[in-house]
């Protein structure tokens, strides 16, 4: 991709356990145009989260950056110092968190809590800035605008607080969006509703999002290529529609074959799911070659001695497998 | 007549008094409001719903843990409050959402899965000790990790001892709270299956309450729709997901991401805003603010729960209205 927005190259993220270090994260490449809806995808553990928070330059003890570049337009910013990263942040890279209400201030009127951006990062007078936070609420849509800017986030529902955030990351317009699992906390219907909120305003203000979910389908829908995590490594990354048509991973495969699908039933009959064997290993145990070895229902010796190299696929994708063909 | 059925909720409602003179005065909280249902023996009965509307409590209440306020739960036809205790732990049992919390840290598994059955009159220590490893070994453990404890476990293990926990008085119901909801999305198949399997060999009945909906059309025969306290829509799996005559239950397939064809949701389907506080809910169809076929009918009136084809019933003033 010429002149990426985001270039994250050979990322490596140390976890500092007692005697020993683990990695939790390593050889993470991956690029992200401008305007562009990236995909992170994995279960829990698999180091998804603490990638975003090593964008933000929010990694804290234990976990620490310990390789590879970040940079941002150009520019490099693994290494830069706290203040810049604090100029950064909200300015020009924003993140949305999974729990809205542990996210926001309880004790500040979301009005407040937004109109803090325009002050800190755009120079405004606080009650130019009040003025700014309700039209901010007005685009995410919530009701009656000039009352909830005095609201508490007690007094809001979920989804409410979760615009909440969004009208907070979006305020200044930020370059990149980092969402992480923006709707997991929320009931379905709700989870449409901000999916498709996100969507439009990224989309109007020209904001690329790297989007953090366990929900293939989810970010398959959202995003233009989605990338798959493993125990601290990507696995596949692909155009959206690619992965879920002709996934390559074996561990891609499984993840789509091993959900019941709607629909599904009434056209073929109830079939039995594809379990993937055994379980995702914790990191002190990671296994020796590729990581997915021992739940693989292809791996052959070379799969538990060598680590796979990435595999170029059409469309800047990759896959990280002996046995891709 | 049918067969009886092993479940019967018969007018079943749950209230809850809340608040109190420094709160404004106390209020009721109607989490589960008139729901008749029934479940056949060997049958799933999917129950969906977003968080808030109901379903915890009814399984709970369906347990005994929760006194109803009014109407009725029958097991074979005998009301609750009329049978042993004991006797209904040998018929309901239920698996829990989350494996971390539902079992105890500080028991080895051979306890977890040997007290019910001391407390059932089986003192007999050969007995436990067969009975305890022919069910690990029929959910998927290893018989001689019976004596290791909870953490010693992986997540999709330990569902699989709540598993065998709720099955070990083989009883003939088992309401499975979220079962996969809080396991890793490569483990969730395994544990379906290993449900699926069960019922299949052992002629259980479930209960199975989730929000995902790909889970309940999977695994249900039938499937009942709850909405702040009400079911909204009931039917076969099949008229559920093919024909859905409430707008909620239209709302609620809508929003499933369907990652093979991208953004073709229908916007008409979809839900506006949120589920309204159970507290204070909207009067007629509690759905009505939400609902893109709100008339002044939907305000004024409750719509009944009414037939729309065989077995098939919908609690919509518009259920003729398809789509």
């Amino acid at each position: 991709m010429s002149d990426p927005l985001l270039k994250v190259e050979a990322l490596r993220i140390a976890l500092a356990g007692n005697r020993t270090t683990y990695n939790a994260v390593e050889e993470v490449s991956f690029e992200i145009g401008r305007g562009e809806a990236f995909g992170l995808v994995g279960e829990s553990g698999c180091g998804k989260s603490i990638t975003a928070l090593a964008v933000m330059g929010l990694l804290r003890p234990p976990l620490s950056l310990a390789g590879g570049r970040i940079v941002l337009d150009g520019e490099e910013i693994h290494d830069a110092s706290a203040a810049e990263m604090r100029r950064l942040r909200g300015k020009r890279i924003a993140m949305i968190f999974q729990e809205p209400m542990t996210a926001l201030n309880p004790l500040s009127p979301v009005g407040r809590q937004i109109a803090e951006m325009f002050v800190l990062h755009e120079g405004m007078g606080w009650s130019e800035a009040m003025d700014r936070a309700e039209e901010a609420l007005r685009q995410v849509r919530v009701p009656s605008p000039e009352r909830r800017i005095r609201d508490y986030p007690h007094q809001l529902s979920g989804g409410m607080r979760q615009r909440v955030m969004i009208a907070i990351a979006l305020a200044c317009s930020p370059e990149l969006l980092v969402a992480d699992e923006p709707t997991t906390a929320l009931d379905v219907t709700v989870q449409a509703e901000i999916i498709d909120l996100m969507a439009e305003l990224c989309a109007a203000k020209g904001t690329a999002v790297l989007m953090i979910s366990h929900d293939l389908g989810l970010v398959a829908n959202m995003c233009r290529r989605v990338a798959v995590m493993y125990a601290g490594r990507i696995v596949e990354a692909q155009p959206a529609e690619a992965i879920f048509k002709t996934p390559r991973h074996p561990y891609t495969r499984g993840l789509i074959n091993s959900l019941p699908r709607l629909g599904e039933r009434s056209r073929r009959g109830r079939q039995k799911l594809q379990e993937i064997a055994g379980t995702v290993p914790a990191i002190a145990g990671y296994p020796a070659g590729c990581r997915f070895n021992p739940r693989c229902p292809e791996a052959t010796d070379v799969c538990r001695v060598v680590p796979p190299e990435a595999t170029p696929l059409p469309a800047d994708g990759l896959v990280r497998c002996h046995h891709h063909g | 007549m049918a067969e009886q059925p092993l479940l019967a909720l018969d007018d079943l409602a749950v209230h809850f008094k809340v608040g109190g003179a420094l709160a404004g005065g106390v209020r009721t909280l109607k989490a589960v409001d008139g729901v008749t249902l029934d479940v056949k023996p060997g049958e799933c009965l999917g129950l969906v719903g977003e968080s808030g509307c109901g379903k915890s409590t009814l399984a709970l209440a369906i347990m005994g843990l929760i006194p109803p306020t009014h109407g009725h739960i029958r097991l074979d036809g005998v009301d609750l409050g009329q049978r042993q205790r004991l006797e209904t732990a040998r018929t309901v049992q239920m698996v829990f959402q989350d494996p971390y919390a539902s079992l105890n840290p500080r028991q080895t598994v051979r306890r977890t899965l040997a007290d019910p059955l001391r407390l059932h009159g089986v003192t007999d220590r050969a007995e436990l000790d067969t009975r305890v490893k022919d069910m690990m070994d029929r959910v998927g453990l290893r018989p001689d990790h019976a004596d290791r404890y909870p953490h010693e476990f992986s997540g999709g293990q330990r569902q699989r001892i709540g598993i065998a926990r709720a099955l070990i008085l083989k009883p003939r119901l088992v309401i499975c709270d979220e079962p996969v909801s809080a396991l890793d999305v490569s483990i969730r198949a395994q544990i379906i299956n290993l449900l699926l399997e069960l019922k299949d060999e052992l002629g259980l009945a479930y209960i199975m309450i989730s929000h995902d909906l790909g889970v309940v059309e999977h695994v249900s025969d039938r499937v009942a729709v709850m909405y702040l306290g009400r079911i909204v829509e009931q039917g076969g799996w099949q008229e559920i997901f093919e024909n859905p005559r409430h707008p909620y239950t239209r709302a609620l397939i809508a929003a499933i991401p369907d990652p093979f064809h991208r953004a073709a949701v229908s916007a008409r389907a979809k839900a506006k805003g949120e589920i309204a506080s159970a507290l204070n809910p909207p009067p007629g169809c509690h759905f009505n603010p939400r609902c893109p076929l709100k008339a002044d009918l939907c305000v004024a009136e409750v719509p009944t729960l009414d037939a729309v084809a065989p077995g098939h019933r919908a609690a919509c003033h518009f259920r003729d209205r398809t789509g």
